[in-house]
């Protein structure tokens, strides 16, 4: 009958949104009045899903899984949510869930709704929230099926402290013949990336050229953020196209997005909207982006990242 | 090697979201409808795939009459031919089963779908397709080469990215990066011309059931004005973050 929420680890280590996503299969299970249950791949010490609403761990620890594999993960969430007899599951909105979720569904006959931005409006008929038309609007969805899949928006819900003491068990899943397999990764270390960042530096053509990318870099070192760029600059090759957030690039949902030399073209403006605070610093005070901001400079980048970055570095001394 | 390339038609990202019948319809008035971004960076894949591996391309969609002009424009890109199951699109689930019996009838070897359409933006239909037609499955992928049955696919993973193989059937959720921008073609007159000759198959639905109903829309609180900060004094700035918005 629990609520199953599978929580996403790296080496070991649970994500961010691996205790927000706990955080919101709590809030379902307080709806419906039963618990919670996690499933865990290769994760070492799970206790800490306990400070966030968890009751018990189904533990995964298998070698032929260490590469993330979309249709054995379905599989062995699927095995898991059948022995829990579990009618709602929970996952999140990272590229590794968006993958496996409509495996999933297809496996569980769940009925699935992704982009999910608050706790269900009413658990009978089942009804969420989600973002629709690129966050341009939302729309509330009723689910039918006995078993029901939601995946949870990034940066939407939160992460809430409920303490419940994990008990962890182990689970061996049967594994499907994997179908795809992993040849190699390409991942940049030591960078805090678009996905997981919390605030997000971005760059437009405004900056001029690549070689001038150097007080974006610094203005993200300071704020412990992630770089991206628009659209423009990744086409011109200025930036990696992984740094492409917007429409056809990657969507950003960080607590703030910082613009630099960015006009705010609409399809830029679709990506990013997510974000809970923008900022925009651009020469033009007629740019599309100083209407979808909260806060905006209206100068030049040259001139005024370099205090910026000043500012923020004696600021974060006195912190 | 056959390819079907599913083609959502969308509103333009331009367009003005509106609702009407009481906020449970999309107001399709004076809307723009294109092929959804996604799926064109799939459609000229596919079509590199037709001129340098001899592959036939078919495009679908599920939808009414007026998704015509859309499925002629993919034709008109070169597209050997097109299918228009005749069912309004309910959900993903329901688009992902009334495909699957259009790729089992078809026998297609490779089905190249968009990620997510930029309307309902599900991310389910290529997913769920795989699921229900027993396909391999690669998602967010940015570069797919196919030599006979063993493909080599590269897909977006949060951080980077990661190459995989994998075999036909596949199933591929597509984005930017398949192809460039700068790659994707526009209908020239003698493809507009050659594509009403080409055949477009109206196929009847299995009627496959919806697993969710959308039942409201409602579009975001509006936004206050910006608050203008003086380029001279970066420090204002600073202090907004930290003390109103409190993310610093």
């Amino acid at each position: 009958m629990s609520v199953l929420v599978y929580t996403e680890s790296e080496n070991g280590k649970f994500k961010k949104t691996a205790l927000e996503v706990a955080s919101y299969a709590k809030a379902v299970a307080d709806q419906m009045g039963t618990s919670v249950t996690a499933i865990t791949f290769n994760a070492s010490d799970v206790s800490i899903l306990g400070n966030h609403g968890v009751d018990k761990v189904l533990k995964v620890t298998n070698s032929q899984l260490e590469s993330f594999n979309a249709k054995a993960y379905a599989s062995s969430i699927a095995q898991a949510a059948k022995n829990e007899n579990s009618q709602v599951v929970v996952v999140s909105s990272s590229a590794n869930s968006k993958y496996l979720a409509p495996l999933l569904a297809i496996e569980m006959e769940a009925g699935y709704a992704s982009n999910v931005v608050e706790a269900p409006s009413s658990v009978s008929p089942f009804t969420v929230k989600r973002t629709a038309f690129t966050n341009k609007a939302f729309n509330s969805t009723a689910i039918n099926t006995d078993v029901k899949l939601i995946g949870v928006s990034k940066n939407a819900f939160g992460v809430v402290e409920n303490s419940a003491s994990a008990t962890a068990e182990d689970f061996s899943p049967n594994i499907p013949e994997l179908g795809v397999k992993v040849e190699s990764v390409d991942k940049v270390t030591g960078k805090v990336t678009i996905a997981d960042a919390e605030i997000v530096v971005s760059g437009g053509r405004g900056l001029k050229g690549p070689e001038n990318w150097g007080m974006i870099e610094e203005l993200a070192d300071v704020l412990g953020a992630a770089t991206a760029c628009s659209k423009p600059v990744s086409d011109l090759g200025w930036r990696p196209h992984s740094e492409h957030v917007g429409q056809t690039g990657k969507p950003v949902a960080s607590n703030l997005y910082i613009a630099i030399g960015i006009s705010g073209a609409i399809q830029h403006l679709a990506g990013i909207n997510a974000s809970k605070v923008k900022v925009v610093i651009n020469t033009d005070p007629e740019a599309p982006f100083f209407k979808a901001a909260d806060y905006g400079i209206v100068g030049d980048a040259f001139e005024v990242v370099p205090k910026l970055i000043e500012n923020l570095k004696a600021f974060k001394a006195q912190q | 090697m056959k390819i079907l390339v599913c083609i959502s038609h969308v509103p333009d990202t331009t367009s003005k979201i509106n609702f009407t019948e009481n906020d449970t319809k999309f107001d399709t008035n004076g809307v723009q409808f294109v092929i959804n971004p996604n799926d064109e960076f799939g459609l000229t894949r596919a079509m590199w795939f037709k001129e340098k591996q001899g592959a036939n391309v078919t495009v679908v969609n599920v939808g009414g009459a007026e998704t015509e002009p859309t499925l002629r424009k993919a034709l008109a890109i070169g597209a050997d031919g097109a299918i228009r199951v005749n069912t309004a699109a309910k959900d993903g689930f329901q688009v992902a089963k009334e495909l699957a019996k259009v790729v089992q009838d078809g026998g297609y070897d490779l089905v190249i779908a968009g990620r997510e359409s930029i309307d309902y933006n599900g991310g389910m239909v290529p997913g769920m397709l795989a699921g229900l037609t027993n396909a391999n499955f690669v998602n967010n992928c940015i570069s797919l080469e196919v030599d006979g049955n063993n493909v080599k696919a590269v897909r977006e993973i949060d951080g980077g990215k990661e190459t995989v193989s994998t075999s036909l059937p596949l199933v591929i959720g597509g984005q930017k990066g398949l192809v460039e921008e700068s790659d994707l073609r526009i209908p020239n007159m003698r493809g507009i011309m050659m594509a009403r000759q080409k055949p477009l198959q109206v196929v009847d639905p299995v009627d496959a059931k919806a697993e969710t109903d959308s039942v409201k829309f409602e579009k975001p609180a509006p936004k206050g004005a910006v608050k203008l900060v003086d380029a001279d004094n970066v420090q204002e700035l600073v202090d907004l973050l930290h003390n109103e918005a409190k993310v610093i």
